[in-house]
């Protein structure tokens, strides 16, 4: 540390800054530098993650491709497709928020909090409908996992029926189903943990919280909500697009 | 501010936050639904071996963009440039180390 800064901190009083510039930082850009430094090496943590379940992913359709094939055509592309629109619309409404936060427009990031709250919720009740529906079809990995709809392939809403699989080929379709639930339900709990924040954030920016400049939380959650999305953009061609045609 | 305050930022050059603007936000949001109604088109078109690395394409661009805009690389330091690319870098040999392993040996046996 440079003679000079030990000098600007004793004279700490003799000059004004922001209150919420903390003292070891020499600037408010040096401080919000080093929060969202620390948020990125967070992510980088949380790419690693979720790039586990990836690799697993892309073996293991690697070995069992005719069945990897057969149990993700179960998956509803319009509902996919759906949650992929409400997902990057809320990250859009996310940045607007950062953007209000910025340029001190209260109102503003209150509405992009709200916006993004709803979003949120939308994408999780759609996730809940397929979740239901793969509850239903006996494709939840486990006990009352059923290779049934596979062997026996029935055709329904007007699509033509899938080739049967033999029992052994389609015994895999449950690696599909274990994978696809790993990554998709670590994905809705980063969602869920995601809208809790939101919920606190709103609360806070109601109370004007971030109107005096201090928004360092906001621009580093806008940072988290864009890596939620940046998963589900890998996520949604790799389980529900790639072995469709 | 005094005048040994501002001594004290003289050669050290941090990184001046810059605001992206909504028009931005926008052209890249709009930019990101073209992304996905290109690979959900593309998934109806047999490709053969070339489907997953043209929805794989389009997801890298799709991220690209929602890192370089959204989360403000573009306009960010050269300390942060360099650790989102050490990362991704890293992400890589996870897989491509992985994958090269698997695909590379015992054919046949799964």
């Amino acid at each position: 540390m440079s003679d000079s800064h030990a000098v600007a901190v004793a004279e700490h009083g003799a000059h004004e800054h922001p209150a919420h510039l903390r003292h070891h930082f020499v600037s408010l850009e040096q401080q919000d530098e080093t929060a969202s430094f620390g948020m990125w090496l967070f992510l980088l943590t949380e790419i690693m993650f979720f790039g586990g379940l990836f690799t697993a992913y892309l073996i293991y359709r690697n070995w069992y491709y005719p069945a990897f094939v057969s149990a993700s055509h179960t998956l509803s592309i319009t509902l996919g497709a759906i949650n992929t629109l409400v997902l990057i619309t809320s990250s859009f409404t996310m940045a607007m928020g950062v953007w209000c936060a910025e340029t001190k427009k209260q109102k503003g990031l209150i509405w992009s909090l709200i916006a993004t709250i709803v979003l949120g919720f939308a994408f999780l009740g759609i996730k809940t409908v397929e979740y239901k529906e793969k509850f239903e079809k006996h494709h939840v990995p486990g006990s009352s996992f059923s290779i049934q709809s596979f062997v026996h392939p029935v055709a329904e809403d007007g699509k033509a029926a899938d080739k049967a699989l033999p029992a052994d080929t389609a015994a895999r379709t449950e690696v599909y189903f274990s994978l696809y639930f790993a990554m998709t339900g670590m994905h809705a709990v980063h969602m869920i943990v995601g809208i809790g924040l939101l919920l606190m954030m709103l609360v806070q920016a109601i109370r004007g919280a971030y109107s005096h400049g201090n928004i360092a939380f906001v621009e580093n959650f806008g940072l988290y909500w864009h890596f939620v999305d940046l998963v589900w953009i890998f996520l949604f061609p790799l389980l529900y697009l790639i072995s469709r045609h | 501010m005094s005048e040994n305050h501002a001594e004290a930022h003289e050669g050290e050059h941090f990184h001046e936050a810059h605001i992206v603007s909504p028009k931005v936000y926008f052209v890249i949001f709009m930019a990101l639904l073209v992304g996905t109604a290109l690979t959900i088109g593309a998934s109806y078109v047999d490709m053969g071996p070339w489907n997953p690395v043209i929805a794989i394409a389009i997801a890298v661009t799709k991220a690209t963009l929602v890192v370089l805009y959204f989360m403000h690389i573009k306009y960010s330091s050269k300390l942060m440039k360099l650790t989102v690319g050490a990362g991704v870098f890293t992400f890589l040999i996870l897989v491509g180390m992985c994958l090269s392993d698997y695909i590379s040996r015992a054919w046949g046996q799964w």
